[in-house]
């Protein structure tokens, strides 16, 4: 038996070319992390606060939680409190339905993913359109994110440029001014008008691209009735809101509409900006490699004329914070830098993992949400430790996916072939006498291959040529005085 | 000081020469060693592999067994590590003696004994492997995640082998893709970054790959021999007993 990853992964690797692109892509990120983390003497010690302050705030979460509320409150901020996704999902329509939206913008949020927040709002006829450029092109592409924080690093431009030409519907009006616009103190580059318009000769040219979704996504920000936005941080302190972004999308959905929804994992919270200080050193460092992400927004209230709602979201957090062998997930911050280590997730990439994250910190968390339904995910780590040492808030990974393994058995979906060898090996070992006579009697070829055939197959034989067996093991060795 | 040699299981059965070289090492610094004769498996591979109550007898038996010794000496980093980092929870309840005192040959050689010269002749060029476990849980080498001062043990010890020459391949600690029934669950991605590996072994222009688990070594010769990758695989006990 094998796991719905391991197949996946395995059918992955089919195209050679590409699994070396994915890898090479990703290790590039965490390269530019690590040149990130040595260029700060006190990196460690910035973890350990990191992970202490986490610690401490989840460990007082229901003070800090109310600390919170009272503050956004009273900074003219509606706040909603969602104990599961449907909760979270009606809360987020009543919003909406009240004010008549009927389309509604929406930066990066992990949390309206695990809530399948579009689905719920796109069934009542609201349209949602993602603004943070990658999830846009996955969402036309209707597919999911491969990655949490670089979601569609997997999309060659040539599948974007298709993608904007079949579904942005004013493409060509779109092209033509690219000429225009480009002149306008761009470089001189050379731009060969093609059969659309002023667009350069290239159309998957990256620039170009780039410019199409600008002026696709400035469209919608000036339609969309309301704008929501996920949350970095919550600064319990004050009731502000912290989100950090790249392209400025966040800004541009909340700077428009005059509606600001804002989903908040209860986790999210930390206690005051001298915390701050500390994540915001430590998210785009380990996230992307940057010092500091390119925009970091902090939203305190509702724009004069406007409205901002703050929906804090439970969906199983309170059970993870009473899990003593996994409460350490909470920690967690979404930077992504476990997955960009990790050398399995490098090879097989995000949709070979049936959770919506992939990765260490996506095994984990799959398993919290629902055992029986994200197991697969469980055999994806060869136990390298390397996402413990790269975390930011030093959640401890590897052990919480040794600590998963445990209880596959009780939860019925051990691996038989796994299962057998492991009683094999327990019988052999646990019996001196027995294993000292199977290496006295007869080399180890003809016992460790009855470990390892089962069922006919020998899965070591599909990616290595058979190991050379010593006529003598080293017990043998030992008792004929000859080491 | 008295010292139990541990061989572990596997090497036990298909690397007799590597658990010799480790004894001859010892006993050529003088160490009192001896090899308690009814040892098996630290118990590792059924934790990984999910059925850690399979490894508890197992850990308890190897802690009374090693009992009688000051230091437990094993050339397998992954299975000394198994023994600190995990046998104290297997043995929950019961003081676990051996987690202390269970060390890898690299780190023993380096830490206790403080091993300043050595005999050994090998002149050739080898490439580093720094084992997962070796790394991140015994602490052999800093990890590449960390901005912790470099040093690298393994690499401290070879370089008091005459007319040696060592060299890292480029990420330098990224998993070779073993990983115990990893490699037979996942075979495909453990295959991959097998080959990953080796190329980048082979890249550095060494004739020999060197580390102290020869899991890591056993995973990576099985691949390079399918492959047909040109790189031979030794221990490094091998190399620091090499023309004594």
């Amino acid at each position: 038996m094998s796991t719905i990853h391991s197949k996946a992964a395995e059918a992955y690797q089919q195209k050679p070319e590409v699994v070396e692109r994915h890898d090479k892509t990703f290790f590039g990120v965490r390269q530019k992390r690590d040149n990130m983390a040595r260029a700060l003497p006190e990196w460690e010690d910035l973890r350990t606060l990191a992970s202490q302050i986490k610690k401490h705030t989840i460990t007082h979460l229901a003070d800090y939680l109310e600390q919170f509320e009272q503050n956004a409150v009273r900074n003219g901020v509606h706040v909603h409190w969602a104990n599961d996704a449907d909760q979270y999902n009606a809360i987020v329509y009543d919003i909406l339905s009240s004010h008549g939206v009927k389309k509604v913008v929406k930066s990066k949020s992990m949390l309206t993913e695990e809530c399948h927040l579009n689905d719920s709002l796109e069934r009542h006829g609201i349209e949602v359109i993602e603004t943070d450029l990658g999830e846009r092109i996955l969402q036309m592409m209707k597919l999911a994110p491969s990655h949490i924080v670089m979601p569609a690093l997997h999309v060659h431009r040539e599948d974007i440029g298709a993608t904007f030409r079949r579904l942005i519907p004013n493409y060509a009006s779109i092209a033509s001014t690219y000429a225009a616009a480009n002149a306008v103190g761009a470089p001189a580059a050379p731009i060969a008008p093609s059969a659309v318009g002023g667009s350069p000769a290239d159309d998957n040219d990256p620039t170009f691209l780039t410019y199409v979704a600008r002026m696709h996504l400035r469209q919608q920000f000036m339609e969309a009735e309301a704008g929501m936005t996920g949350a970095n941080f919550g600064i319990a302190e004050t009731g502000d809101v912290v989100v950090c972004t790249n392209e400025g999308n966040a800004d541009m959905s909340t700077s428009i509409p005059k509606l600001h929804i804002v989903s908040m994992g209860i986790e999210k919270l930390i206690p005051n900006y001298a915390a701050m200080g500390v994540f915001q050193r430590l998210l785009a460092r380990n996230g992307t490699g940057q010092e500091t992400t390119v925009y970091t927004s902090h939203f305190r209230g509702p724009r004069p004329g406007g409205e901002m709602h703050i929906v804090l979201v439970d969906n199983g957090r309170s059970a993870i914070l009473g899990n003593e062998e996994h409460w350490q997930t909470l920690k967690c911050m979404r930077c992504g830098a476990c997955m960009n280590t990790c050398p399995v997730y490098r090879r097989s990439a995000g949709y070979s993992y049936t959770y919506f994250i992939p990765g260490p910190i996506g095994i984990n968390l799959g398993m919290l949400r629902a055992p029986l339904q994200y197991s697969d995910n469980v055999s994806a780590c060869s136990l390298c430790c390397s996402c413990d040492n790269v975390c930011p808030v030093q959640v401890d990974l590897s052990t919480q996916v040794y600590r998963w393994r445990q209880q596959l058995d009780s939860l019925g979906k051990a691996d038989p072939m796994k299962k057998t060898m492991s009683r094999g090996m327990s019988f052999l070992f646990d019996r001196p006498a027995v294993y000292k006579a199977a290496l006295w009697m007869s080399p180890a070829v003809n016992w460790l291959p009855a470990v390892l055939l089962n069922n006919g197959l020998n899965p070591w034989a599909y990616g290595h040529k058979m190991m050379k067996f010593p006529k003598k093991s080293f017990h043998q060795l030992w008792k004929e005085k000859k080491v | 000081m008295k010292v139990g040699l541990f061989v572990p299981c596997y090497v036990d059965a298909l690397y007799p020469e590597v658990g010799v070289s480790t004894y001859q090492l010892l006993r050529s610094l003088n160490i009192d060693v001896d090899y308690p004769e009814r040892q098996t498996c630290c118990g590792q591979p059924m934790g990984n592999a999910g059925f850690e109550h399979m490894a508890e007898p197992l850990a308890r038996k190897f802690d009374e067994l090693f009992a009688p010794y000051d230091y437990v000496v094993a050339p397998s980093a992954s299975c000394a590590a198994y023994v600190r980092c995990f046998h104290p929870n297997l043995m929950k309840g019961k003081s676990c003696s051996a987690a202390a005192k269970t060390m890898d040959i690299v780190e023993f050689l380096h830490d206790v004994i403080q091993v300043k010269r050595l005999p050994a002749k090998f002149p050739h060029k080898v490439s580093v492997h720094n084992s997962c476990h070796g790394v991140r849980e015994l602490g052999l080498s800093s990890p590449s995640e960390r901005n912790i001062p470099r040093f690298n043990k393994i690499i401290d010890l070879l370089q008091l082998v005459e007319g040696i020459e060592v060299v890292e391949p480029e990420r330098p600690d990224e998993c070779c893709g073993f990983g115990g029934m990893f490699a037979v669950e996942e075979q495909a991605v453990s295959r991959r970054m097998g080959i990953d590996k080796v190329k980048r072994h082979i890249a550095t222009g060494a004739e020999f790959v060197t580390g102290p688990d020869s899991s890591c070594l056993m995973h990576m010769q099985g691949i390079a021999e399918k492959e047909q990758l040109p790189i031979k695989f030794i221990h490094v006990a091998q190399i620091l007993t090499a023309g004594l």
